[in-house]
């Protein structure tokens, strides 16, 4: 690598575009959020900036407060059951022969590069009320009380009710398990492919079973992957704003809802500036644990 | 034992022995995806993954409004989608803005891939962790600070097309270009430095080095790094709503406030053109961003 004192020419000139761009289009603008977040309205469309705290103070408000716990637990939910689902399937990729790692690997990315707007789409017709899911309950109960009726039992089975699938907790956390599943397969699946697969044989060897040593052996060694996945889908899960919408409707808000009503229709933009730099110091936060786990990883190897 | 040497004891066992049908092939112990409950839980995720997308573009073209029974093929509502200006005008919007944003992002992500791959400089750490931090940021803050920067600064609005989608395309470039230095630096990992040193040994400029020894190594990535940013912005819904106006609505806005009125044939149809789209650039996106056969080498 060279030293930029080296070419200095060069080195402007490759730094001073993206720089640019970075400082005026993206650092400026979360600058002015966060100067937002300490300002006070004071009229419809003028804000003046006062130094105030309030709008953190609004945030602990019990209403809001109650959407930030359960943005807080559905993300969590929604990411614990991403690692459940995806740790199977990044196992299956990793330990799966050449030719078939390329395809199934591909076939996890793919939806990730199809719009959330389009995905999320095609849960609600899955899930409404004469959606997919209901439409197959309904054909199985009344196969079921076709047949109970054979017997004499057809009032058993009474009429379907389909179930209400949408606009409610369960179809926030499916709607965050559909669409942010390959965030975590991709940090497990780099870790086991890089795990030595010769702990798990002398594991198995040595008499451990195939789930002791997954639990023993495999977990452990695979931590950093585990981390790293959970960061990558509790964040965007946190901060979630079409999923809860289009899924949970008026039912089931988090705090994105709530930051895109202060900015569109309840007009406080100092109050969901302070939201969202809630939401962004909190980012900050995962990262920084990252980092701390990973440093510390590295000084036990050394 | 090593993978290869049990993938061989595999397939010596399966020569060997003269396997009936119906006889199993027993899989090693380290061979999980012969596992048939592993397989079956990796059928029954990527099925998961799947239905609802493939269902979406297959009921596009159902002959019926209910959109669950089948009735019939038709392509009625392509037709339709078709004839609604509204919509194909925010395709228009959608479509420039994802070239614009493109060619903005990969010139300057590509820079940036340079510019960390090649040089040690103070602070190095930090520029790298600044320039990550439009991916790793919850998009609703990065949408919600591009409404108050736009806003605050009075950026101009009502302007003739397409110079009205000015916003949007400055906001799609900052998300943008970090995927393509990503993509382009982990290219550039594999070059072998001592082609670039014999070029300056030989005479070259600093230029003629990039143009003719730097540059067509760096191509696929480049590639790769500006279709991803093309379906990065075609995609983008979050951050795009909060810096549309009225009058610079895109595809995935548009679709938006359709899906919000009912669930309609006419935005499967659009949504399964969308789709199209992405998928198509996204194969030749993997194409090129495979590694070089050994051959090529």
């Amino acid at each position: 690598m060279d030293n930029w004192r080296e070419h200095r020419a060069v080195f402007w000139i490759l730094a001073a575009p993206g720089t640019f761009w970075l400082v005026v289009f993206f650092l400026v603008p979360l600058g002015f959020v966060w100067l937002l977040s300490f300002s006070e309205k004071t009229g419809i469309i003028s804000i003046a900036l006062t130094g105030t705290l309030e709008n953190y103070a609004r945030a602990l408000e019990p209403i809001y407060l109650e959407i930030i716990w359960k943005s807080v637990w559905i993300s969590a939910v929604a990411t614990a059951l991403c690692l459940v689902v995806a740790y199977p399937v990044a196992f299956v990729i990793a330990f799966a022969p050449g030719r078939w790692k390329t395809v199934l690997l591909l076939a996890v990315i793919l939806p990730f590069w199809i719009n959330l707007l389009i995905r999320t789409y095609a849960l609600i017709a899955v899930f409404r009320t004469n959606g997919f899911v209901n439409w197959g309950l309904e054909f199985l109960w009344n196969k079921a009380a076709f047949m109970l009726g054979l017997v004499g039992l057809g009032g058993l089975m009474g009429e379907f009710r389909p179930l209400t699938l949408l606009y409610n907790n369960f179809a926030v956390i499916a709607g965050l398990v559909y669409v942010y599943m390959p965030f975590m397969v991709l940090p497990l699946y780099a870790t086991i492919e890089r795990l030595d697969k010769s702990y798990l044989e002398a594991s198995l060897d040595l008499g451990a079973g195939h789930w002791r040593t997954f639990f023993s052996i495999v977990v452990p060694l695979t931590m950093p992957g585990i981390v790293s996945g959970i960061i990558l889908v509790f964040i965007p899960c946190l901060g979630a704003f079409l999923t809860p919408d289009l899924l949970g409707g008026t039912n089931a808000q988090m705090i994105g809802n709530v930051i895109e009503r202060q900015f569109k229709a309840a007009n406080d933009w100092p109050f969901g500036a302070a939201l969202s730099f809630l939401l962004m110091y909190a980012t900050f936060g995962a990262l920084a644990l990252r980092s701390v786990l990973a440093g510390r990883r590295q000084g036990m190897e050394l | 034992m090593t993978e290869a040497a049990l993938g061989e004891r595999g397939r010596l066992r399966g020569a060997s022995a003269t396997r009936r049908w119906w006889q199993r092939d027993v899989a090693g112990p380290l061979e999980y995806g012969r596992r048939l409950w592993l397989r079956l839980f990796v059928a029954a995720v990527f099925l998961l993954l799947y239905a609802p997308i493939i269902t979406l573009m297959v009921f596009s073209f159902n002959d019926s409004r209910r959109n669950i029974v089948w009735q019939g093929f038709t392509t009625k509502y392509y037709v339709r989608a078709w004839n609604n200006a509204s919509l194909i005008e925010a395709f228009i919007n959608s479509l420039t803005i994802a070239v614009l944003a493109t060619v903005i992002s990969t010139i300057i992500g590509s820079m940036v891939a340079l510019l960390l791959w090649r040089f040690r400089f103070p602070g190095k750490a930090a520029y790298e962790g600044f320039t990550a931090l439009p991916i790793v940021i919850p998009e609703i803050c990065m949408g919600v600070a591009m409404l108050a920067f736009f806003a605050r600064i009075g950026w101009p609005t009502g302007m003739v097309w397409p110079l009205n989608l000015g916003a949007i395309t400055i906001a799609h470039v900052a998300f943008c270009f970090p995927f393509v230095a990503i993509v382009v630096r982990a290219r550039m990992a594999g070059f072998n430095r001592e082609l670039e040193e014999a070029s300056r040994d030989l005479g070259a400029s600093e230029w003629q080095t990039f143009r003719n020894v730097i540059l067509p190594y760096m191509r696929p990535g480049v590639v790769a790094g500006a279709l991803l940013a093309f379906t990065l912005s075609l995609d983008d819904f979050v951050i795009t709503f909060f810096t549309s106006g009225p009058d610079t609505v895109t595809f995935p806005v548009k679709v938006y406030s359709m899906v919000r009125f009912s669930v309609t044939p006419e935005v499967n149809a659009a949504s399964t053109v969308l789709v199209v789209i992405t998928i198509i650039a996204t194969i030749f996106a993997v194409k090129f961003q495979a590694p070089d056969r050994p051959a090529e080498t």
